[in-house]
This record gives C-alpha cells, structure tokens and sequence, in this order.
C-alpha cells in the first residue's frame, strides 16, 4: 500500500531526519485528534492514518517522497532584490525574512526541482507554506520563471504544488506584479507544448489562485484543501452571514467546474505519473517501486530510452 | 456642493465662511464682503496648494476614492466618441461593474474597458462599487479577444477597490477568472494601454493594467491591498491604515520609481475632482501618446515586449 519500499527507506529517512524529530514520539492530528507514531504519520506523507486529514508536508519532504528514490537536484533561483522597498511593520522585513529562514531552514517559499518521477522526466515546484505563510513575493515569481524556462530547455513537463496565503505584503507593488510574471512563465510553458500541471494544496488563496494556480492544464487538489480568492473571513465580514459548510474546500471546487480531480496525497504520484506520461505520449509507467534513476540496470524499464538522459542526481 | 475629505476639514471651514458671507452679502445690498471674501478665497487657495503638495500616501488612498472624481463612465463619455457598450460574458451575465465596448479615439476604432464606480447610491449598487464578478473579468476576456482579431487597440480605465469578495463570485471562479483575464492581456497582438484612474485594487487590477503602457494619476493608487486591509493583517490594527499605507509604497510617485507605471499624469490642484474636466483632457492626452508610442509594432513584437516588461520587473528597487 505504502509505495515507499524498504529500498529507498533508508535514504529518505536520511533526508527527512534533518528536521529531528525523534522517533520515539507521537503527535496528534489536528482533525481527530489520535494520537500518531511520528514515523508512520511521515511515511504516510502526513496524512493521519486514522481520520485521512491531510497536514502540511513541506516542499523537500514532498520530493523526496515525488521522485524515484528520493532523489532530485534542486534548480537554482535568481536571487532577488533584498527588501525592495525597505518594509517595515511591527518587524522589519529583513528580520521577518531571518526568522522565517531560522524556524524552516529554507531559503524561501519556493523549492524547484528536477529529476525523475516513476522514470518520467520532471520539473517540479513546490511553494512552502511554513515560510511565511508560503507567500509569493519576487522570489517565487523568480522560482516559477527558473522552473519553467528549465522545463522549457529540457523539454519536460512542469508539476506545480501551491500553497499560500497569497501576496507577500512586505513586497508591496512588487509581489502584486507576480501575477502578470508568472502568468508569463505559464504561457512558456503553453507555447513550448509541454504540460502544466498544477497540484493545488492547503492553503491556496489570494493573488496565487487568481494566477499561476487557476492556469494549469491539469488542476489536482489535495482533499479539503481550501482553495478561494478571498477567503471565508473576508467574504462573512462582507455578506455578514455564514458560509456553508465545505465551502471553498477541493471538493466543493470540484463541484462547480474549477478542479479537474480531488486525490489524496497518497495517491498522487501514481496519478502525476499516469497524467504526464499519457500527456507527454510516453508508454504506461512500469507499475511498483523504483530506486534512484541510474541506481540499478535492471531497474530501467524499455521505455526509459525514449526518456531524455538521466540527470546526474545531486545528494 | 462640496464632498471635503476628512483633512480638508480647515479648507471646509474657510471656503464655508466666504460662501456664508457672499450669501449674507447677497440679502443685504448695502454689505460689502469682497475684499474680506477674497481674502478668505486667497487663504483657501494657500491651504489647498499646502494640503495638496504633500499629501501622505492615506491621504491620498482618500483622494483616490473620492466620490466626486471622475469615473470610467465620464472618461468613456467625453474622449470617445460613437461608443458602443457591449455586454455579457456569453456564459452567465453581464457584470455592470465593468463598462467596455467599441469606440473610436480619435478615428481610431479601439476597445475601451474599465471598472465603473458609480456616482450616487443607486448607481454605485448598480455597479457594484465597482467591484468585479467573473462574469466581468470574462467579459473583458471577451473584448480583448475581439479586439486582438480585428486589430483594434485596447484601451483599459482601471478603478476598483479589488475584485468582490462574495459567495457567487467565488463559487463561478473569482481566481479562475483574474488569471485569464491577466492571462489574455499577455497574449493579444495589439497595443494595450492602461489608466489607473482612481483605485487600482490588488489583482482586480491587475487583470486589466497587465499593458505596454501604464500611467497612474498623481493621485491615484495601485496596491497589493487595502492600507486598512494591510494594517489589520500586519499591524493586526485597522486603524494603523496611515502606517501601512506609507510602508506599501501604493503612490504613483513610488510606482513610477519601481517601474510599475511609466508615467504620472498631473491633477489639477486639489486633486482630480476639483477640476474634472482638465483631468479627463489630461489623461485623453496620455493615452494618445502612449498609444503613439505603440504605432506600426507588429503583434508580435507587442506580445513580446509586454512579457519581457513584466519579466524585468522588479529587478529595482526603491533609490535610497
Ligand atoms: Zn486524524
């Protein structure tokens, strides 16, 4: 069931163990609240084993478990202008930046990524919600541009996993023109023939919805998600009324046209794979678990020589 | 009548008292009040000149939003001529919070496309304050192609608080719409100018000022969101609006540093609405040369120079 083999458990636990959390703990689900062996909930990607709620996941925990074997190469980001317009509220900007970086140890909201997803040559992105609230500011324009002008030179398709609150404010003008910006770097993508696939996740609201989000070939969400361009508290503040229940949530989306499907996380690779193959006219994947691309000789399925070469994997 | 905003309340007092003594003047033939009119008339004069040379960035949020300035509608009205609205996104309705049609400027045959405010009670409801539904960004979609295959310009009035936050709104794809409409201002083959011409509210805006040309009123706005709606967030104060107006860096003065607008078109002293008229000239002249500035590009090139705007953008900060 679990599609992470005894294989490549151990690498990814290399990975995973950087955030340090010992093993011996338990935590509690934010919906059911059972209690969670730590190491289940993670091989689980997350998602309580008991009540399906999906909790956040970030970026690098979620390519570990994307690609074959856990292994991908990150793509570098131009680096923007520091604080471009020297914001300040109750904290600067910069300290706000240092904290959030301190609290994920990550750079920024976005992660971008290539390497291989059940043999099948990717260009992944994923927006980091636990880095101030995942908000889009001109590095994640940036992030979204370097990831589809490499999807573009490699001829690959792009899978983008939003999650935000929307804007950064701190970047003012400059974070509002990420909408035209990345909308750009769809039409890149559009115009080279390769397939966008966006893979909508809790939360995604505000300007990244009524952007790069809403203009993919493929929309997924994760299940309850919640997906909207102004959110529930804004909208009852301004009806003065209640919402329904499930409101805005992926199934409700589903509902009325804007979503293509609603798959658990679990089960999402297996259909990342089936979509972009069948897009990218390559053959069915080889079903079961693969190890890192180039790992084994064996483990290379025929069709692999259509597929571009093999990325050398970084660690 | 005058609407005086809020720090115009010493202006009020002034320009009041000489109307009072003109009318008491005017019961009382024997009065004379000139020379002490006049006088206060001179000091109303200063005061404005004052108020209106340094004016904050909330300050002006509030002269952006005042009820008096000109709307999408007046623009429409005395730039264009043989305007012709057409409405409906061919799919649900016709959204009255944006106006658009054909029109000529000039000879010129151009798609004109705006958010539309209204201007007493009954209009602002019919127009929704002029705040959006999908069915208006789709709307836009729709001219916007029809002008892309016919060659015609497209001209766009931006003006609105943002797109409306409501219950049938999100359930027909708010988001959905915005990015296509966003989406469509990046694609088409002809030149696209923009005005804002009062609010340009978050990415409401955004789905109709993503153009070759951006020009900004001097006192106008254009802001990731609402400074009462940044303080709340950031400040987790409303009332810190004047603070967050000042650090999101929303004036046209700012913008034009960023390179998010191209030009600042000067108000008429004491802001647009005290002299509407050469306002509305001011800005027929702005959009005539941005439009000559696009003249004999092939679509292509347009298309082509319009991404690569939005690309470099950002790329400059503030100058200290
Ligand atoms: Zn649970």
């Amino acid at each position: 069931m679990n599609w992470i083999t005894n294989y490549v458990r151990p690498r990814i636990n290399s990975i995973f163990s950087r955030r340090d959390t010992p093993e011996n703990l338990w935590s509690k689900c934010d919906n059911c609240g059972n209690m969670l062996f730590h190491r289940e909930l993670r091989e689980n990607l997350n998602v309580c084993t008991s009540c399906g709620h999906h909790m956040a996941i970030t970026p690098r925990e979620r390519f570990s478990a994307l690609f074959d074997g856990g292994v991908f190469s990150e793509i570098k980001v131009p680096a923007p202008l520091e604080d471009p317009l020297r914001f300040r509220d109750q904290k600067r900007y910069p300290d706000r930046m240092r904290a959030a970086q301190k609290a994920t140890g990550e750079k920024e909201a976005m992660l971008v990524a290539e390497g291989e997803m059940g043999r099948t040559p990717i260009v992944a992105a994923a927006q980091d919600f636990s880095f101030m609230g995942g908000s889009m500011g001109m590095y994640v324009g940036n992030a979204i541009i370097a990831a589809a002008e490499r999807a573009v030179a490699l001829k690959r398709p792009l899978i983008l996993f939003s999650a935000a609150g929307g804007a950064r404010m701190q970047e003012g003008i400059l974070s509002l023109m990420q909408m035209p910006r990345t909308t750009v770097a769809v039409q890149m993508l559009k115009e080279a023939g390769l397939p966008y696939i966006v893979v909508l996740t809790h939360p995604t609201t505000g300007g990244v919805t009524a952007s790069y989000a809403m203009l993919g070939d493929v929309h997924i969400a994760e299940p309850n998600a919640l997906i909207c361009f102004a959110g529930p508290r804004v909208i009852e503040q301004t009806l003065g009324e209640k919402l329904p229940e499930g409101f805005q949530r992926a199934e409700y989306l589903l509902d009325h046209g804007m979503l293509d499907r609603v798959t658990p996380r679990t089960e999402l690779r297996g259909e990342l794979i089936t979509i972009t193959r069948m897009l990218m006219g390559l053959n069915p994947a080889v079903a079961g678990d693969l190890p890192p691309p180039g790992d084994t000789a064996e483990a290379s399925p025929p069709e692999a020589l259509n597929a571009p070469p093999a990325e050398k994997p970084a660690k | 009548m005058t609407n005086y905003l809020d720090f115009e309340k010493p202006l009020a007092e002034i320009e009041g008292k000489a109307e009072e003594l003109r009318a008491m003047a005017r019961a009382n033939e024997e009065m004379d009040v000139e020379a002490e009119a006049s006088a206060l008339d001179k000091k109303a004069r200063e005061l404005l000149e004052d108020l209106y040379t340094k004016l904050t960035p909330w300050r002006k949020a509030q002269v952006a939003r005042h009820p008096d300035r000109p709307h999408c509608r007046d623009y429409i009205k005395a730039l264009f001529t043989e305007y012709t609205p057409l409405a409906g996104d061919r799919n649900f309705a016709d959204d009255h919070a944006v106006l658009g049609g054909l029109a000529r400027f000039g000879d010129q045959p151009v798609m004109v496309i705006g958010h539309e405010k209204g201007h007493d009670t009954r209009s602002r409801i019919q127009h929704n304050f002029g705040m959006a539904r999908p069915e208006g960004y789709r709307k836009a979609v729709r001219l916007m192609d029809l002008a892309d295959r016919f060659g015609l310009p497209v001209i766009t009035l931006v003006d609105t608080a943002g797109a409306y936050p409501g219950k049938g709104a999100e359930e027909r794809g708010q988001s959905e719409a915005i990015a296509r409409s966003t989406e469509k201002c990046l694609q088409i083959g002809v030149p696209l100018v923009s005005v804002i011409i009062g609010e340009g509210g978050s990415g409401g805006a955004v789905a109709f000022a993503t153009a070759d040309r951006v020009a900004m009123l001097e006192h106008s706005i254009y802001s990731v969101i609402s400074p009462e709606g940044c303080a709340s967030i950031l400040w987790k104060d409303s009332e810190k609006m004047r603070e967050a107006a000042e650090a999101l860096r929303l004036t046209a003065q700012d913008l034009e540093k960023l390179g998010v607008t191209d030009r600042v078109i000067r108000e008429p002293l004491g802001g647009a609405h005290r002299d509407r008229d050469a306002t509305i000239t001011a800005v027929g002249k702005t959009i005539a040369s941005m439009l000559s500035e696009l003249d004999g590009r092939t679509g292509k090139k347009l298309v082509k120079e319009r991404r690569r705007r939005y690309l470099e953008l950002g790329s400059k900060g503030l100058a200290a």
